[in-house]
């Protein structure tokens, strides 16, 4: 009953206003080479559900290039409960694993029921209930696809995560008039919600640890200020207003503090601020530019851009010692750095032949590889199972969002219907 | 007198030009000087400037208010020194509050850009203290590349939003 207590308390953790339709759609650019073949059954209720749920589960573990879910029209029977499970068929099409389940209406909302089948051992790996409130579908869906994604593949599943962007409308008689908005949405963009809208530039969204508050830039006092928002209240807090850079937000592990940018003494160094206490530290003392701060997982260091060495590049801060080390050596431009959860790769924005890509540097050897193809690629947000990042890129002229996994072997897109899109953030897990 | 400063102006022009279109091919554009020599230097040519600007130039003539650099630099180049001790002038004859709004092209990562922009926008206002103008009166603002003037993606419309803006 674990899992049912978590599932409940991360949904509840859920604000949703309305269904609305997906601002951001997915395409999927690049898979594993050879992908787990998986059946997923069209779950079917007592009435007819609001949404899909199987094909909620197959997008959800097709976009993570690890699976290639059979297409319904292939699929040979539509088994509802397991006495329906006719293994046989399921080899024959060369499926290695079945997903069968429902939906049922319980007061308050719906349950579902996920049962996932082994199809070469033939034998029932595990039948799952969750629930959640009406409306609240969707969850349910991602809820299943995190677990059968971590039962196959040993990694937790982050389907369930959200991510918060910055959507940008430009006018189109003037590039300097636009609408920023923030966004938060499900990890697969579905569910958008606006958190803040301003006529004025907004970025640097980051998440709080617990997944609560966002904070992030923004210039609606016409100059940068950082603030915190709650995501679920929308209540807001003005953290700094200083003359000159308020910027690059970074949250500490522990959430307690927040590291940004400041420029108040003449020169833009780095500064960390207790959230309950309001004292500030300062970090860096160096003429050069320190930017873009990022905590260690342990929360004992900060990793930082820096230009001290003529062109930005990364760097790294013992909080305790105040000893500095440069980590990057490859490349003119290594800028925006954060580390993976399990504190083994670093990635950042790259540049090589002058085009900016996404790269990872593994953080015991150095070693550093690029992961993106395309142009001017930037923000890199790992998610909270380190499995993928999203980025932002530029695509026909746009702005959107893409994905890409640690090793480079998956990508994805998530081209907007309107607008430029940027700045993505990927949530912490919420349990 | 008068023709020979117009001459030489134009020289320093088209010598201008040449290297911005050298800087179109090498996107890298790692052609500036050290801003503290640059710095230093202006002030003394731009003292000679002065007199021109002000005993030349009638008042009539719109001031250009935005000055460009070159990519990942923030040194004054040496065809905006005229312009920026013509509105240091203006500043000291008709005290007024400036505002020096630093922006950037979209390469490289949002919050670096903004603290270039921010480099820019100082450089404009330590130059036009060093003329004279009352520090008081400056407040520098950066965008990054937040604000672009242009949207195209190629060295032209990069070139012309990697700027500050006298408002």
């Amino acid at each position: 009953m674990l899992f049912f207590k978590r599932l409940l308390i991360a949904l509840n953790l859920i604000l949703f206003s309305s269904m609305s339709f997906a601002q951001l759609t997915i395409e999927i650019t690049r898979g594993v080479d050879n992908p787990t073949s998986i059946a997923v059954i069209p779950f079917q209720g007592i009435e007819s559900l609001p949404e899909d749920v199987a094909s909620i589960v197959s997008a959800d573990l097709r976009r993570s290039g690890q699976f290639a879910p059979v297409d319904r029209e292939n699929l040979l029977s539509l088994p509802q409960k397991e006495a329906d499970v006719f293994y046989r068929d399921w080899r024959i099409l060369g499926a290695e694993y079945l997903v069968i389940g429902g939906v049922e209406r319980v007061a308050n909302g719906y349950q579902l029921r996920v049962e996932l089948y082994d199809v070469l051992n033939q034998r029932q790996v595990f039948k799952k209930f969750a629930t959640a409130g009406a409306g609240d579908l969707r969850s349910l869906a991602h809820y299943a696809a995190d677990e059968i994604y971590e039962q196959i593949t040993g990694i937790r599943g982050a389907f369930s995560t959200k991510i918060i962007y910055v959507e940008v409308l430009r006018n189109p008689n003037d590039p300097t008039k636009a609408t920023y908005r923030l966004i938060h949405a499900d990890a697969d963009g579905a569910r958008e919600r606006e958190l803040l809208k301003s006529d004025q530039p907004l970025l640097s969204p980051r998440w709080s640890p617990d997944g609560k508050q966002v904070a992030y830039v923004s210039f609606e006092t016409s100059r940068a200020a950082i603030f915190t928002q709650n995501i679920s209240t929308g209540e807001r807090r003005q953290v700094t207003n200083f003359k000159g850079l308020n910027g690059a937000p970074a949250w500490s592990p522990d959430g307690q503090k927040l590291a940004f940018v400041l420029s108040k003494d003449g020169n833009p160094e780095i500064y960390t601020m207790d959230l309950n206490t309001g004292n500030f530290q300062r970090i860096t003392r160096h003429f050069g530019i320190d930017t873009e701060p990022s905590f260690s997982g342990d929360g004992k260091g900060i990793i930082f851009t820096s230009n001290r060495g003529g062109q930005p590049q990364i760097y790294q801060m013992n909080l305790a010692s105040g000893r500095i080390e440069r980590l990057t050596f490859y490349g003119d431009y290594n800028a925006r750095a954060s580390l993976s959860p399990d504190g083994e790769t670093m990635v950042m924005v790259h540049r090589e032949n002058g085009i900016f890509h996404i790269a990872a540097q593994n953080v015991k050897t150095g070693d550093l590889r690029v992961l993106t193809e395309t142009k001017l690629d930037e923000s890199p947000s790992i998610a909270p199972n380190g499995a993928m990042l999203l980025y932002a890129t530029q695509a026909n002229g746009k702005g959107i969002l893409a994905a890409v996994s640690l090793d480079a072997g998956v990508k994805f897109r998530l081209p907007s219907k309107r607008g430029d899109v940027r700045e993505p953030a990927w949530s912490p897990f919420f349990n | 007198m008068n023709v020979f400063k117009t001459g030489l102006g134009l020289v320093v022009l088209s010598a201008v030009l040449a290297g911005c279109s050298s800087t179109a091919t090498n996107t890298d554009g790692n052609t500036g000087t050290p801003s503290a020599t640059e710095t230093s230097s202006s002030a003394e040519s731009s003292a000679v400037d002065n007199s021109s600007v002000t005993t030349d130039e009638p008042t009539e003539v719109a001031l250009e208010t935005t000055v460009y650099f070159d990519f990942d630099q923030f040194t004054i180049k040496s065809e905006y020194r005229s312009v920026l001790t013509a509105h240091a002038e203006a500043l000291k004859a008709n005290p007024r509050s400036v505002r020096l709004e630093g922006h950037a092209d979209e390469r490289g990562t949002r919050e670096y850009n903004i603290a270039l922009g921010e480099r820019r926008a100082n450089a404009v206002r330590d130059f036009l203290v060093l003329q004279g103008v009352d520090s008081s009166l400056l407040e520098t603002v950066s965008y990054g590349e937040e604000k672009p003037a242009v949207l195209g993606r190629d060295e032209q419309s990069w070139s012309q939003n990697r700027r500050v803006e006298i408002k």
